[in-house]
């Protein structure tokens, strides 16, 4: 199999993922679109080392993972404690960072 | 006037200061070892007064009596030293300490005491403790009297100073020093916003003529290196000639301030706010001599320029008919005095401008006016004293029946300053007109003849003062037009034994004073060492001016008389042709003074300050306003909202990866 087609399934990924980060209110929805770009990511890096045959973009998407894995982490735990204050997830209500 | 004539003057050859002996000394030894002590013990006075506060209230005025006193015999002892003296020890150099020593820049602390000084000394001792005497029956009701006698401690000091000091820089501390002291005691019953304002304009204009002292020594230091007297006025200094005319007309501008000369003399007139005693010593016997003593003491400086000579002697005699003409006018007691020492100071400045002509004339004129200008104030504090402060002469009238005594010492200093035949007065302003004449040319007969027109003016004025207070109707028994409901009249009566010993001690010197100093010439002969002396080529002989002078002040005090004794005074003074109006307003001196300097001032001011607003802060503000004002707007582009930064985030990631891209491809 043309692993082009690899490569064009991620950049699909990776455009469905973005454009759900900036359309999309819900903050779960967000984040979940987040992580769809990163494993866009990681698939075009694991395509591209298969095409180079080596090995450098397998160990950058096992870091990929584990750096997502962390991330989950506190960015749910933030997501909850607004919610938990403003009882709401959407992105667009905390704005208290604007002018 | 001064950039063209300095500029003139430039281009003159190289000239030494010669002409007169020179200024050299020897080092104090004996008696004159306590020369310093004539200065340390009215400071004294002043410290313990000042710091020792109203603890000293009961015996303040005792104290700084005596010191003045004491001052005064030190001085007593260190003349009958120098009269032991030959003429070459006579002038002597007394090192106190190094009060300045960096590089090229020595500056000291240390005494000169000559033949001139020690005129000084003497004048100002004396007069000054006869003064002290007087200020303690004078001021007898004043709360503030220990105060008082403080300044006038001070005063002494700080002129003992100016006439003692061996250098320009150490007279220039006495300069500053007699100059806060008169503000001080012009200002001294400061609750009186007319005192207040007094004092703020003598001390302002003083500042004016300081400057120009000020930029004299700085002159001095540049051209010479130094500015001791030993050097500067050895006669061994070298300059060009526009350099000693700009120095000379710069220590003519601060002679100006101090002895309020034309056209700095606006302020004499208004300090005599300050107490009578106050006006008698500083503004009349001795702080407004200083000019006279500076020019003087400077003369090795003065005779290298001739150009310098002549201003010093237009000025001299501009201030002479000035006063004299300001001084028929008024019918204020005090300012009339005053308008008078302005005038007799103007025949000082005048006489020192003719060169050694008259240095030694400027001095004998300025001792015998110490004594009748003293003696003459002294008489109206007395009157006034007696007359409830009134100070108006159109309240005054037939007082010598009232007050004998003032009217005898008052009287005898009238005679002298109108020069009597024979009073001290006589002589020394004779001796001036004659030298005057004896400068010679055109610019001779145009000073002989102002200084003989001025001699009149004086009997008139002054003659005037006399019949107006002594004589005539009693105008005080009546009450003045729109006199309060509580008016009474007042009860003349004499002044207290404190204040009529002063007197009497200085009609003495009115009356002889003269006499003796032309007696063998030995006034001049004692100061030819330190001023030189010529005899100048006079166009008329010694009894022609004598009897010109003579016929001159009859004349004046005959029409006085006419004017105030055979007719009726008014209690109010009449209209007057525009030139009464004129002199009694001072020549608008002060509106002068108000249009060219005071406005245009006020103008640059404000234009200063305009320029300061809309200009460098307009800017500045602008420029802060600009930068808010964009920042403020730019402000909004934080919208708070997650989602747009991620737009912008991914818009310029986008960027950055089409623009490697194209880099690429290219």
């Amino acid at each position: 199999m043309n692993p082009a087609n690899y490569l064009y399934l991620a950049a699909l990924l990776f455009t469905v993922g973005a454009a759900g980060v900036l359309l999309r209110r819900n903050a779960i929805v967000v984040f979940m679109c987040v992580e769809l770009m990163l494993n866009a990511t990681n698939l075009a890096f694991v395509t591209f080392a298969r095409m180079h045959g080596n090995y450098d973009g397998q160990v950058i998407a096992f870091f990929t993972m584990v750096v997502a894995a962390a991330e989950v982490v506190v960015g749910l735990s933030i997501i909850i404690a607004i919610f938990r204050s403003r009882r709401t997830a959407s992105v667009d209500d905390a704005n208290l960072m604007k002018w | 006037m001064t950039q063209t004539l300095v500029s003139a003057a430039s281009g003159a050859l190289l000239a030494t200061g010669e002409g007169g002996p020179g200024l050299h000394s020897v080092p104090a030894t004996g008696v004159f070892d306590a020369t310093w002590l004539v200065i340390a013990l009215p400071l004294l006075g002043a410290a313990v007064l000042l710091l020792g506060g109203r603890r000293t209230n009961r015996f303040g005025h005792w104290l700084g009596t005596l010191l003045a006193v004491g001052s005064f015999f030190v001085g007593l002892a260190l003349f009958s030293a120098m009269l032991d003296a030959s003429d070459a020890d006579r002038s002597v150099n007394q090192h106190l300490w190094d009060w300045v020593s960096v590089g090229s820049f020595q500056a000291e602390v240390g005494l000169h005491l000559d033949q001139l000084s020690m005129v000084f000394v003497l004048l100002i001792t004396g007069v000054g403790s006869l003064i002290h005497i007087y200020s303690i029956g004078y001021m007898e009701h004043d709360e503030n009297r220990r105060r008082f006698f403080a300044y006038l401690n001070l005063f002494l000091a700080s002129m003992l100073l100016l006439v003692l000091a061996n250098n320009y820089l150490l007279l220039y501390v006495g300069w500053e020093g007699v100059g806060l002291a008169s503000y001080l005691l012009i200002g001294f019953w400061q609750h009186k916003p007319s005192a207040a304002t007094a004092a703020k304009k003598a001390f302002l204009m003083n500042r004016v003529g300081d400057l120009g002292l000020a930029v004299a020594i700085f002159l001095m230091f540049t051209t010479f290196g130094t500015f001791s007297f030993d050097q500067v006025l050895s006669g061994n200094a070298q300059a060009s000639g526009g350099t000693f005319t700009g120095i000379d007309l710069m220590l003519l501008l601060a002679a100006c301030g101090k002895s309020a000369q034309f056209p700095l003399q606006a302020w004499l007139g208004d300090a005599m706010e300050g107490p009578t005693p106050v006006s008698a010593l500083i503004h009349a016997a001795t702080m407004v001599t200083a000019g006279v003593y500076l020019i003087t003491r400077s003369a090795e400086l003065f005779n290298a320029s001739p150009d310098a000579q002549l201003v010093v002697t237009i000025v001299g005699a501009i201030t002479v008919l000035f006063g004299a003409i300001v001084g028929c006018a008024k019918d204020d007691i005090k300012k009339a005095l005053a308008a008078s020492t302005m005038s007799q100071i103007g025949y000082m400045i005048l006489a020192a401008g003719l060169g050694p002509i008259g240095y030694a004339f400027a001095i004998m004129h300025l001792v015998t006016h110490g004594f009748f200008k003293a003696g003459l104030f002294l008489g109206a504090g007395s009157v006034m004293h007696g007359m409830n402060d009134e100070v108006d002469m159109r309240r005054y009238g037939g007082l010598r029946k009232y007050m004998p005594i003032t009217f005898v010492t008052f009287g005898l200093g009238y005679l002298a300053i109108i020069g009597f035949p024979l009073l001290s007065g006589y002589f020394s302003k004779d001796k001036i007109i004659e030298a005057a004449f004896a400068k010679g040319g055109t610019s001779g007969y145009v000073l002989g003849s102002v200084t003989l027109v001025a001699a009149g003016l004086t009997a008139y004025y002054m003659t005037r003062v006399m019949l107006m207070t002594f004589f005539g109707r009693e105008r005080w028994k009546e009450a003045p037009v729109g006199a309060p409901a509580d008016w009474h009249e007042p009860h003349p009566h004499e002044s207290p034994k404190s204040m009529t010993l002063p007197m009497i001690v200085l009609a003495f010197g009115s009356v002889f004073a003269g006499g003796l100093f032309v007696l063998h010439d030995s006034f001049v002969n004692w100061l030819t060492p330190v001023t030189g002396f010529s005899e100048g080529d006079s166009p008329f002989s010694e009894y022609a001016v004598t009897g010109m002078a003579v016929a001159m002040v009859a004349l004046g005090a005959l029409v006085a008389y006419v004017q105030y004794a055979r007719r009726e005074v008014p209690a109010v003074a009449p209209q007057g042709s525009f030139i009464t109006v004129a002199a009694r307003k001072d020549l608008y001196q002060d509106a002068v003074n108000e249009g060219l300097v005071m406005r245009p001032g006020q103008y640059l001011t404000r234009m200063l300050v305009w320029l300061d607003l809309r200009g460098i802060d307009g800017f500045v503000g602008g420029l802060a306003a600009f930068i808010g004002g964009t920042s403020s707007r730019v402000r909004k582009v934080q919208t708070g909202f997650a989602r747009s930064y991620a737009l912008s985030m991914f818009g310029g990631t986008a960027l950055v990866v089409a623009a490697t891209l194209m880099a690429r491809m290219a």
